[in-house]
């Protein structure tokens, strides 16, 4: 895999794409559509062990780090707008080196696309989760 | 009238709740997760608010004036309770610090009186807090859980419930009303069928307090519970009812303080019940506001509210009848207003968040009921609840909503 542009570069070109969304319909439409491209997971990735639990939703990670000290992620969700924002975690995250990870503010970033409450601390959803589980990758 | 039937008058409910004036994301709330918990009247949180102005204190423990008052209270909800379900005694209804709690104290009592090998008998419809504590008794004394199945409709199965109990069966636990399908199983029937073979039988009344008028003793439940959060009281408190004898069977289930008759250096004797089962400073503030939704919830005509609630839930229901893929779960001709759903080519979690964006409030998930999700064959499902409050209109966006959300996800 290539190496992907910095975080902050990736990160300010989607505030551009959200930017020209005007209301939350247009940006929720927005994040359905890259649920819906994101590159679906083999059936093997869909093990237990890659499982982030939540209550109304689930997520599945794939971390696998490389031989640059850089990792890659791949994951997939079983809810449409969740998956849209995994899609965007991966946009953001894969590849990239893991001090990068570390530092980068998603919380900020995605109050920043209108859809702040993607990482609320709340059980349903698990994109909180998987974040953390991204950031322990990152952390390892 | 607007959304009302018969006497009842929608609007004057309404006023009484300040949270209803609200708005989420720019849109007027419409709250339909009341299974989950219920809203507060007014009434509740000035009895709540008026007494941490005016009359407060522990309870039990002093002789001056504002303990005096309060202790008064406190009791005054236990009477208000004890009235609320038509229990014999006062000394009947323990306050817990949840519904949750309550039916841990008993699994946990009955628990050593346990051999291995004696049985629960549980159905596949209840919530987690009525399954969890029993498979404890599985892990800790070798209890056997027998479960009860479904039919076709979501109504409980009282044949395969007849041969779940046999001689070996010590409890039968049972939901009221399933906080998913809606389902009240005849609870009085089951309960016969469990004393019976000799069991105690516990009712999990968290759904049915809140839709319908509980007679403990028409039941004949040995033990029920309710959370009174959801029939628009506090959280923070759980009500056990349990039947003296059986109360004053069981063994304590937290140590401390108020819960004791006597304490040495070497030995403890025991209160009686409920003191017995409310060990610490009690949740005085909650009883308070306990107290103050039933005595509001008493001063609606409760059959008119509950014929107002299911005419909003045929209304959803019908709403609903037009979009295609839908799967609505649990049809029992003797069910509440609770309205479970799946959308084919739509996750419930979708569903709810783009419902939220509309200011509509619905619960998108388990519903802590994992076995019976693994029975309807789903890992989640959405759910509207109805509750007196709510009006014809709001069942009108809701549906609307959800139109807009089906689109945007095809």
């Amino acid at each position: 895999m290539s190496t992907p542009p910095p975080i902050a570069s990736i990160a300010s070109e989607i505030r551009d794409e959200f930017d020209f969304l005007d209301d939350w319909e247009a940006r929720f439409q927005h994040i359905i559509d890259m649920g819906k491209a994101l590159p679906p997971l083999a059936d093997a990735d869909f093990a237990e062990e890659n499982k982030v639990r939540g209550c109304a939703s689930q997520v599945w990670l794939i971390a696998e780090p490389t031989d640059d000290n850089r990792i890659n992620f791949r994951g997939a969700s079983d809810a449409m707008i969740v998956s849209g924002l995994v899609g965007i975690l991966l946009r953001l995250y894969s590849g990239q080196k893991a001090e990068d990870i570390s530092s980068f503010e998603a919380e900020q970033f995605f109050a920043d696309i209108g859809v702040s409450e993607a990482l609320t601390p709340q059980r349903s959803n698990g994109l909180t989760s998987m974040l953390a589980r991204i950031r322990a990758e990152a952390a390892a | 009238m607007a959304g009302g039937v018969m006497s009842f008058d929608v609007n004057a409910i309404r006023a009484q709740f300040p949270i209803l004036m609200r708005e989420v994301h720019g849109k007027p709330l419409v709250y339909f997760d009341n299974a989950a918990s219920a809203q507060k009247p007014q009434k509740v949180i000035d009895a709540m608010a008026g007494a941490m102005r005016h009359s407060y204190a522990n309870v039990h423990r002093g002789v001056h004036t504002l303990a005096n008052e309060t202790t008064e209270a406190y009791e005054k909800a236990r009477r208000t309770v004890q009235a609320f379900l038509n229990a014999a005694k006062t000394e009947e209804i323990v306050f817990t610090k949840s519904a949750t709690a309550g039916i841990n104290l008993v699994a946990a009592g009955i628990g050593r009186r346990l051999e291995p090998g004696d049985e629960i008998v549980l159905s596949i419809m209840e919530h987690h807090a009525n399954i969890v504590p029993w498979h404890l008794l599985r892990e800790r004394h070798g209890a056997v859980l027998k479960w009860a199945g479904l039919t076709d409709d979501g109504s409980l199965d009282m044949e395969s419930l007849e041969a779940a109990i046999g001689p070996k069966t010590k409890v039968l636990a049972l939901t009221h009303m399933s906080n998913v399908l809606g389902t009240i199983p005849d609870v009085k029937r089951a309960a016969e069928l469990a004393h019976a073979a000799g069991a105690e039988v516990l009712i999990d009344g968290c759904q049915s307090a809140a839709n319908m008028t509980v007679d403990v003793r028409t039941i004949d439940a040995d033990y029920y519970v309710f959370a009174p959060h959801k029939t628009y009281g506090p959280t923070g408190i759980g009500v056990l009812y349990g039947k003296y004898d059986k109360l004053d069977a069981l063994p304590p289930f937290e140590g401390g303080g108020e819960m004791i008759e006597t304490v040495t250096l070497d030995n403890v004797t025991y209160n009686d019940p409920p003191h017995r089962f409310e060990a610490g400073t009690p949740p005085i503030l909650e009883a308070i506001g306990l107290g103050a939704a039933l005595e509001w919830l008493n001063g609606v005509d409760r059959e008119a509210g509950h014929a107002h609630k299911m005419a909003l839930y045929h209304r959803a229901l019908e709403g609903l009848r037009g979009v295609n893929g839908l799967t609505v779960h649990g049809t029992s001709p003797d069910k509440g207003p609770v309205l479970t759903f799946s959308l084919e080519g739509a996750h419930p979690h979708d569903i709810a968040q783009i419902l939220d964006r509309h200011g509509v409030a619905i619960r998108a998930g388990h519903h802590c009921a994992q076995p019976l999700m693994t029975h309807l064959g789903v890992t989640a499902t959405a759910r509207a609840s109805f509750a007196l409050y709510n009006t014809a209109e709001e069942v009108d966006s809701f549906i609307e909503a959800l139109n807009r959300a089906r689109t945007m996800l095809a």
